[in-house]
């Protein structure tokens, strides 16, 4: 290691830099390149996808209908591929690179080493996309065997896996160059320590995913001759699930460098800040039980110890930064003389900026809808109300949707002035898309967990049963519940399409941004909040009180009504 | 550390203790409960012993398939069986009884989702689960299945009648 990187340090002294005129922070080029190359990448997976989530409301609306069974199974395939893996993992890549190299001006280790990353990444993807619309592999993302897809969709996925896997190891040799150059100083800031908390929970995750489809591939091409259902789930979900807390920390650090950067944030305590993120990796790799809580074979004691991440330890660490965020920003605005009432530092916010607005909108929608309906979907007992209905899609479109996605939109509106240097084309449209997507997937979000509670099933092409030998019917509260769905997944599909047409707009004809475009129109308040470590010192902070009190509230009403509605139902033991 | 934070934090910690007992509390003193009673079966031997159960109970057959309605004894053990793409055999229960239930699958993973009752249960080949089910009203149930399985997947509605 030592031989390499006095080499490295050689190299790195002549590798090109330039400093950003927004925030005085050094950008090498090399960094720069790789980080501009996987956000494009995944917003054009994002593109894609997108679209077809939208294909899939109005297939699920019964007034419309509008795919075909087969069709409607594949592109339900494609859009939870595209969408949940490419965009959300290609995006992920960035923000490493962003949080490493960027924020502690430093240069990216291996830069050779990212790039057949992302070439991994890209083949994998594009193996495992052009496998699904082939139409031999519509087995969902999740592909439960023993239902089997084609072997080029488990090897595309593996690719992808090992690639993201390189892109982590560039991120971890980074931060050992920065560390080692004193590119920084005292600790590395809380946005690198997020990103870091995101990286050594992908190593897991990745492993898990190879642990799993290695053998389901070796399954496909007939080496081997089965594998045990319960054990694929437990193993995969050890992926999935996993690969989910990856998304929360990546989109939490997102909310405290957006902070940090649109108002000069800084958290409220550094260390609990940190100590949250540490709960993260401690606890959050239990948990696969979410999906194991409806099967066969599996003893509850273990079910509810890892459904509850130990005694839910990581959603504590969560509920403190559902504080610490608000507070941040409450605290910034105060010491920046908005200090009227309980709600005047809210009231001034700068809400028509799209970074500012879009990670307020992930914070608040992440909160009440996605975190609430996930420890409830997640309790052991009441589970069963709600597994595999459209509960589910509807829980995680709260989540990876509003939280995930929606922070990893705002931060593209600071991305591509600080690192693309284009000025926003369409400044009107891009002030109005994150509310405008946001009320689209919060309906849609909302209508899939009511249609679910009525017990509609996910991943269903025909909620009448027309060509059923047995029949139900669903009460019309349901076909309501789709019909709105549908319609504010065009809303939502309205939202994600002016994001891509500003961000594409702006890398292509965006005005380029030079030292009087940035003086015009400066985009943040500086980078030292975002690469210093260091508290607000302010205690005043009713607003946020305010906040978090109703907040909890609404989670232990939520919480025991659903308690009584497993009481009513047939006793089962 | 402000006490803001401080307040929050105990709060939640406390709050996450509350929910985990409350789960370990329902198992004691709740009605709902999944069983962990759960067998290795092959595909074979679960549809010999529906077979059984059938051969003995069916009172009448439906639909145009003609899938056997079965009427087992209250406190029996009963099964049905997922496959591609039906429930077999629909059930025939009394108010008020209680019934072993058995599931398994014949090929791939299916969902047992009993309508409108809303009870959700996934449903495995080679594993035979098994759980305690008390019905408490009359009526005809559909089960529907919530687990992608393919082409007919949403051709695959079971039924279970519960009579007085
Ligand atoms: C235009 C925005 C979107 C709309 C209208 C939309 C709509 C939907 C609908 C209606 C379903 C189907 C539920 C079912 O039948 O089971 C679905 C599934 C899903 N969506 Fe989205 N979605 C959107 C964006 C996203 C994004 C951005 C993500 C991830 C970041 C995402 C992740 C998923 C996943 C993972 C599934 C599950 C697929 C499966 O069951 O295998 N969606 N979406
Ligand atoms: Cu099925
Ligand atoms: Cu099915």
């Amino acid at each position: 290691m030592s031989a390499t990187t006095a080499e490295d340090v050689i190299a790195g002294i002549e590798e090109k830099y330039r400093t950003c005129l927004d925030t005085g922070l050094k950008v090498y080029e090399k960094a720069e390149t790789l980080i501009k190359i996987n956000a494009v990448t995944a917003v054009v997976f994002l593109a894609v996808g997108g679209f077809f989530g939208v294909l899939v409301a109005l297939t699920r609306w019964p007034a419309v209908h509008l795919l075909p069974a087969e069709l409607f199974y594949l592109v339900l395939t494609a859009h939870g591929a595209a969408v949940l893996l490419f965009w959300i993992i290609f995006f992920e890549i960035a923000v490493l690179y962003f949080a490493s190299a960027i924020i502690l001006n430093c240069r990216l280790a291996a830069p050779k080493v990212a790039w057949l990353g992302y070439v991994l990444m890209l083949v994998g993807s594009l193996l495992a996309t052009v496998a699904v619309l082939q139409g031999e592999s519509s087995v969902m993302f999740t592909s439960y065997v023993p239902m089997q897809a084609a072997p080029n969709f488990y090897l595309g996925l593996i690719l992808f896996a090992v690639g993201a896997l390189l892109g982590c190891f560039v991120f971890f040799g980074t931060l050992v160059i920065a560390k080692e150059e004193g590119t920084y100083e005292g600790s590395i800031p809380l946005v690198t320590f997020g990103a870091l908390t995101a990286a050594i929970i992908a190593i897991f995750t990745i492993a898990s995913g190879a642990i799993i489809l290695v053998p389901t591939w070796l399954w496909s091409l007939g080496l081997i001759s089965e594998i045990d259902s319960v054990t694929y789930k437990l193993v995969w979900w050890g992926m999935g699930h996993s690969s989910q807390q990856v998304n929360v920390s990546a989109q939490v650090s997102i909310w405290y460098v957006i902070a940090a950067l649109v108002l000069g944030a800084k958290p409220l305590s550094e260390k609990v800040s940190r100590t949250a993120f540490l709960l993260y990796i401690l606890f959050l790799q239990l948990a696969c039980a979410h999906h194991m809580l409806a099967e066969p074979g599996i003893s509850s004691e273990w079910k509810v110890f890892n459904t509850s991440y130990a005694f839910y330890l990581a959603v504590l660490g969560s509920m403190i930064h559902g504080m610490s965020v608000p507070g941040a920003v409450e605290a910034a605005q105060r010491r920046r003389g908005f200090d009227k009432g309980i709600f005047g530092w809210l009231r001034h916010a700068p809400w028509s900026n799209p970074a500012f607005s879009g990670m307020a909108l992930s914070v608040v929608l992440f909160g009440f809808l996605g975190g609430i309906s996930g420890v409830v979907l997640g309790t052991e007992q009441i589970n069963l109300l709600m597994h595999n209905t459209l509960y589910v899609p509807g829980h995680f479109h709260a989540t990876v949707v509003l939280g995930t996605t929606l922070a990893f939109m705002a931060i593209t509106y600071l991305v591509v002035p600080l690192i693309f240097r284009r000025e926003l084309i369409w400044p009107r449209m891009a002030q109005w898309q994150p509310y405008v997507f946001a009320i689209g997937v919060a309906g849609t979000s909302l209508f899939m967990m009511g249609a679910g509670t009525l017990g509609v099933s996910r991943r269903h092409w025909d909620i009448t049963f027309s060509e059923a030998a047995l029949s139900f019917d669903y009460p019309g509260m349901a076909f309501l519940m789709m019909g709105l769905n549908g319609i504010f997944g065009v809303i939502a599909g309205i939202g994600g399409l002016m994001f891509v047409l500003v961000v594409v707009g702006s890398l292509l004809f965006g005005k380029p941004r030079g030292a009087a475009e940035v003086k015009a129109n400066p985009v943040v308040a500086g980078g030292e909040a975002a690469s210093t470590y260091g508290s607000e010192g302010t205690l005043k902070l009713p607003g946020t009180i305010t906040l978090v009190s109703i907040f909890f509230l609404a989670f232990v009403l939520y919480y025991f009504i659903n308690w009584k509605f497993l009481s009513e139902v047939w006793p089962l033991s | 550390m402000h006490w803001p934070e401080i307040i929050w934090i105990s709060i939640a910690f406390v709050w996450g203790l509350v929910m985990f007992l409350a789960m370990i509390y329902w198992h004691i003193e709740g009605e709902q409960n999944l069983s962990n009673e759960a067998y290795r079966i092959t595909p074979d031997a679960f549809a010999e012993k529906t077979e059984a159960m059938a051969e003995a109970y069916t009172v009448r057959e439906e639909g145009e398939t003609g899938i056997p309605v079965v009427h087992p004894p209250p406190g029996s053990e009963v099964y049905m069986l997922a496959r591609l793409w039906e429930w077999c055999p629909i059930l025939e229960l009394e108010k008020g009884q209680s019934y072993r239930l058995h599931l398994s699958s014949m090929d791939w993973q299916h969902g047992f989702s009993l309508q409108p009752t809303n009870i959700n249960l996934q449903v495995h080949p080679n594993y035979e689960m098994v759980l305690t089910i008390t019905p408490t009203e009359t009526g005809v149930f559909g089960v529907v299945c919530n687990e992608f399985c393919g082409i007919g997947h949403h051709d695959m509605v079971g039924r279970i009648y519960v009579v007085e």
